[in-house]
């Protein structure tokens, strides 16, 4: 199955990951609009220091401790993608206090959001792979 | 192969999708005294508050035991095991037959014998959807609700209730959520929920009971229209201590939640398990960790060799847009952070982090959640980098390049 | 303040209808042009470090960026230019040489525009390279003087060694120091796939690319920097140094500052010193002095390899090919005035040396009328930007183009010409460890192969109109060329006929 891998070694810090990320959740097609004036939240978030930098977004992990902590279950993982029904999520955070890579954060409107892959709103390619202007974030498929 | 599920909740599901990943012709029964389809007992608070509906409660779909092929029984308690004979008696009078069974049965409200209590008309426990049901009808506009328990159970209610009701909170200890909060933690949350309208008496308790009344012990009395009963729960274990099985505060289960006795395993609220954080044995009545009991019971019952060791007590909950964040337990040396109404206290001693509170900001909290439960040696990561800000930059080069997969 | 005599080149335009603050233009411009306004939330640049490079345009998501040119100006004057007069100021400013990079950006004539190509019609047939074989690898080496036989009557291999290329293309020499280890892999690894060779230049070898030997030239220049026997015998070929295009009669210079780390155990030389290449060899003064350099390396290597000797393309051209095809050297190598460097003083880029096609056109004619031509490969360089330059210049002569700027800008570089400063934000002329970042050699090598195999199949459609489908000949084929707007000299020098002719 298709994951997101990073790479720190290309990782530049522009940023632009994060940005990608919002502009896919916001369904328009000009980022310029959209994002004009708009403080953003991503589910892919950079972390850096003064040399290192790379990007955290969900893992999809094989044993996922958010899917299984989720008290409302609008947490799921179906072929191996994690998605969020966030009309069910009632903003506990039971699933950011289990994330072990700090990759699920609350969002604007109570529910918490997370990386789905991009499968709902861009037919699952990643909008932040197709950003990364140097491939520090990839999208691929490796042997287990 | 015939698998019998005393309960309905986190982690008779738990151990339905484990079952079912290892076998999937055997039968299933789940047997459950309440008449509903599964449903997330925590949510009853975001019930009363209009957060979540009945519907959206689920914790499963509708479709869920028909997809994994289950049967239910609902509305029908077991009365007895009978291990000799591998099988269970019901309510109804009848019995089922198991090959392998598990005791889910989750916890009771305790409810401590007060003077006049029996006076009280309407009075309440809080912690099904049947309870949610009759506060949610019984609390009006206006209504004045005493609640006795300023724990977690009792505040979420307070919670629930706060749009329509005056609320007083009493408890036995000075401080809320003392099982989960230091003092500082607590003093933050009772400050927030007092500007939410929530009145405390704490350090009493109530020494008896009118019918509209509470007299505490500092002599005081509190009117109250509604009252519920917060104290605390306790493990429903009769039904393995009834067999000889092994119980403690709860049943004792093993770290595959094998119980003492044959071909019967427990899960979830009604277990005692280890806590990873200090090695004591200890009743951990949390959701995550009653799924993953649940998980690993239904594995084991089901063939497969899997094991759960990485309990932890642990706790995300939040009032009033405050949210609140703690694992572990609060031993070793401190360190703390304190500021714009973020509190900060991580707990750590003998190279490793023991447990951590967190009120307001969450960011990330599930970095320091998995340093107690992994255990991780404070000195193979920057801890003075991670005491500011949890991130898997404190990491070494070697680890974030496995958790981040660019080690090929 | 001191009186600022020069006003900024470049302006940045920046729409703020589209700027999403993102900062990305802030964070990837190492000259500080942008800077982010906290209390504004707003975006503000200073024209002044621009050097119009382009990586904040590229980045910018939303395409809010531009650069363009300023229209201040001095008083219109056809003597006294806008450049010129700016030059005067810096170096009133300053008291030093001018320093540039690159190749001569000059307004000199580029006779590969002037040149144009045949195509068969009617009398005889093209061919379709889609349809039908197409060769264009080359060999490069000293082509044995005559077919000898043993005294079964079989042929001897009498072959010198030699280099096999699938396409008469290599990359030129640039040295790991000038440009990063990232553009190095990324050469190496783009040569390896496509079955050509790139060049060490004069920063010697790095361990992690000994693995590419087979794909290399090792360069020994002047100051001799990185050079062993281990090197020598790792590349498949040696290459002299005795000129480059873009600074002809003066060496290499890199500066302290880039000389950190491998850098500086590769070229042998301890950090921070400056790594300045002598002028001329301190052993060569004669083409005798320059065959005992040839000679030397060829026992270094056990004659298993063939020498290059490089030369910038100066007036006596002719004579001084004639004189290394002499030297025992296998392939001649001619820099034109074009080609690029990573520093040279501006006056010697700018002035100093010849065009490539006028030098490749009077070599081939020069060796061939002395009837040595085969002993030697020619090999050009100095601003090949195209396929259709390529085919020009097999048919003025060579066997080979050797291709550096045009390489560069595959992985990025924009030609700002400021490689000079180390600062280089594409992460090619920088040694910066965040910079050199920027530069994902598996990203970079896939794009030089790209262009490799672009420019192949175009050589190929070129060659097929010809009705040629092997670029062995198509060399030294004049009569695939014609001049449009040259001079009768012109034309006597390039070998080739006018148009309509």
């Amino acid at each position: 199955m298709k994951r997101i891998y990073v790479n720190e070694k290309w990782c530049l810090g522009c940023h632009l990951c994060e940005y990608y990320c919002a502009f896919a959740s916001t369904n328009q097609s000009d980022m310029a609009r959209a994002l004009c004036g708009v403080k953003i939240n991503p589910k892919i978030k950079i972390e850096e220091n003064d040399k290192i930098s790379f990007a955290v977004s969900c893992r999809h992990c094989d044993e996922p401790l958010c899917v299984k902590g989720c008290i409302t279950g609008a947490l799921s993982r179906k072929d191996g993608v994690i998605t969020i029904d966030r009309d069910r999520c009632i903003g506990c955070y039971t699933c950011i206090l289990s994330c072990p890579y700090g990759a699920i954060s609350p969002s604007d409107d109570g529910a918490v959001q997370k990386c789905e892959l991009c499968i709902k709103t861009n037919g699952g390619k990643p909008q932040c792979v197709a950003g990364c202007p140097n491939g520090a974030i990839v999208f691929e498929e490796r042997g287990e | 192969m015939k698998y019998v599920i005393i309960g309905n909740s986190a982690a008779a599901v738990g151990a339905v999708e484990a079952i079912r990943q290892n076998d999937t012709e055997g039968k299933i029964l789940i047997i459950s005294d309440e008449s509903y389809h599964t449903y997330s007992r925590p949510l009853i608070s975001y019930l009363l508050l209009g957060k979540t509906t009945r519907e959206k409660m689920k914790y499963r779909s509708d479709s869920f035991y028909s997809e994994n092929n289950c049967e239910v029984m609902l509305s029908t308690s077991v009365t007895a095991i009978d291990k000799d004979a591998k099988c269970v008696l019901l309510s109804n009078g009848e019995s089922e037959s198991y090959d392998k069974l598990l005791v889910a049965t989750g916890s009771s409200p305790f409810v401590p014998p007060v003077n006049g209590l029996d006076k009280v008309e309407k009075k309440f426990t809080f912690i099904s959807l049947d309870d949610a049901n009759a506060l949610e009808k019984a609390v009006t506009e206006g209504s004045k609700v005493l609640i006795v328990g300023a724990g977690l159970i009792g505040l979420k209610c307070a919670e629930g209730i706060s749009a329509k009701a005056d609320i007083t909170c009493v408890d036995l200890s000075d401080r809320v959520l003392s099982s989960i909060l230091d003092d500082g933690g607590s003093e933050i949350v009772k400050a927030h929920l007092e500007d939410n309208g929530i009145k405390f008496r704490l350090g009493v308790q109530v020494s008896e009971f009118g019918k509209n009344s509470a007299l505490l012990s500092d002599g005081t009395k509190v009117e109250f229209d509604v009252l519920v009963m917060a104290v605390g729960v306790r493990p429903n274990t009769a039904l393995v201590k009834n067999i000889g099985g092994e119980v403690g505060r709860g049943i004792v289960i093993n770290e595959r939640c094998a119980t003492s006795v044959e071909d019967i395993y427990a899960a979830g609220d009604c277990c005692e398990s280890m806590d990873v954080s200090t090695g004591e044995k200890k009743v951990m009545a949390l959701l995550p960790n009653a799924y993953m009991q649940g998980e690993c019971a239904g594995m084991n019952m089901s063939g497969a060799d899997f094991v759960f060791d990485k309990a932890i007590p642990m706790n995300a909950i939040g009032f009033f847009g405050k949210h609140i964040i703690t694992a572990g337990s609060y031993t070793g040396e401190v360190y703390t952070e304190c500021e714009d109404g973020n509190y900060k206290k991580l707990f750590y001693g003998d190279n490793k982090l023991n447990g951590f509170i967190l009120i307001g900001n969450a960011e990330k909290a599930g970095i320091y959640t998995s340093l107690v439960r992994e255990r991780t040696k404070l000195d193979t990561i920057d801890f003075e980098l991670i005491c500011e800000k949890p991130g898997l930059m404190a990491f070494s080069k070697d680890v974030r390049a496995e958790k981040l997969g660019s080690a090929q | 303040m001191p009186v600022n005599y020069l006003y900024p080149e470049y302006e940045i335009v920046r729409n703020y209808d589209r700027c999403i603050v993102c900062r990305a233009c802030e964070r990837q411009c190492a000259n500080e042009a942008h800077e982010y306004l906290e209390d504004k939330n707003k975006m503000v640049c200073d024209d002044a470090k621009c050097v119009n490079c382009h990586r904040c345009v590229s980045l910018c998501p939303t395409r809010a960026l531009k650069i363009v040119k300023s229209d201040h100006t001095f008083k219109e004057n056809g003597n006294w230019t806008k450049k010129i007069i700016n030059e005067v100021y810096k170096q009133a400013g300053s008291g030093g040489v001018l320093l540039s990079s690159m190749g001569n950006p000059e307004h000199y004539p580029v006779y590969f525009d002037k040149i144009l190509l045949n195509a068969s019609q009617v009398t005889n047939p093209p061919i379709d390279p889609l349809r039908e074989p197409m060769e264009t690898k080359v060999f490069l080496g000293a082509k044995p003087a005559k077919i000898e036989r043993d005294e079964n009557g079989k042929l001897k291999r009498n072959t010198p060694p030699h280099l096999t290329l699938s396409m008469p293309i290599m990359f030129s020499a640039m040295s790991y120091g000038s440009i990063s280890y990232n553009a190095h892999e990324s050469l190496a690894r783009a040569a390896k796939e496509l079955g050509i060779l790139y060049n060490t230049g004069e920063g010697g070898l790095h361990e992690d690319f000994a693995q590419y030997g087979e794909n290399t030239i090792v360069q020994v220049a002047s100051g001799r920097f990185g050079v062993h026997t281990t090197y020598l015998n790792t590349g498949a070929a040696v290459e002299i140094k005795m000129g480059q295009g873009a600074k002809p009669g003066i060496g290499g210079h890199l500066p302290g500052t880039k000389i950190v780390g491998d850098v500086s155990k590769t070229r042998m030389i301890p950090e921070g010193s400056d790594s300045i290449s002598p002028a001329p060899h301190h052993d060569i003064y004669s083409i005798e002095d320059l065959r005992q350099l040839v000679y030397s390396l060829k026992e270094a290597t056990a004659y298993t390899k063939p020498v290059i000797v490089k030369i910038a393309a100066v007036h006596n051209i002719s004579a001084i090919a004639s004189g290394i095809a002499r030297s025992g050297a296998d392939i001649i190598s001619i820099d034109g005035f074009r080609g690029g460097t990573g520093a040279a003083p501006t006056r010697i880029r700018d002035n100093v040396g010849i065009p490539i096609e006028l030098a490749l056109a009077s070599v081939d004619k020069r060796l061939r009328d002395e009837g040595i031509r085969d002993n030697v490969s020619i090999v050009v360089g100095g601003s090949i930007r195209s396929s259709a330059d390529i085919v020009k210049a097999v048919a003025l002569g060579a066997d080979c183009v050797y291709i550096g700027t045009s390489a560069l800008l595959a992985i990025g570089c924009h030609l700002c010409r400021s490689c000079q400063t180390g600062k280089c934000n594409w992460g090619i002329a920088t040694q910066r460890e965040d910079l050199v970042k920027r530069l994902n050699p598996n990203i970079g090598y896939k794009r030089l192969v790209n262009l490799m195999t672009a420019w192949q199949h175009e050589i190929k459609e070129m060659m097929g109109g010809m009705g040629i489908n092997s670029i062995e000949s198509l060399r030294g084929n004049r009569l695939m060329l014609r001049g449009v707007g040259l001079n009768e000299k012109e034309l006597e020098i390039l070998g080739i006929n006018h148009a309509g002719e």
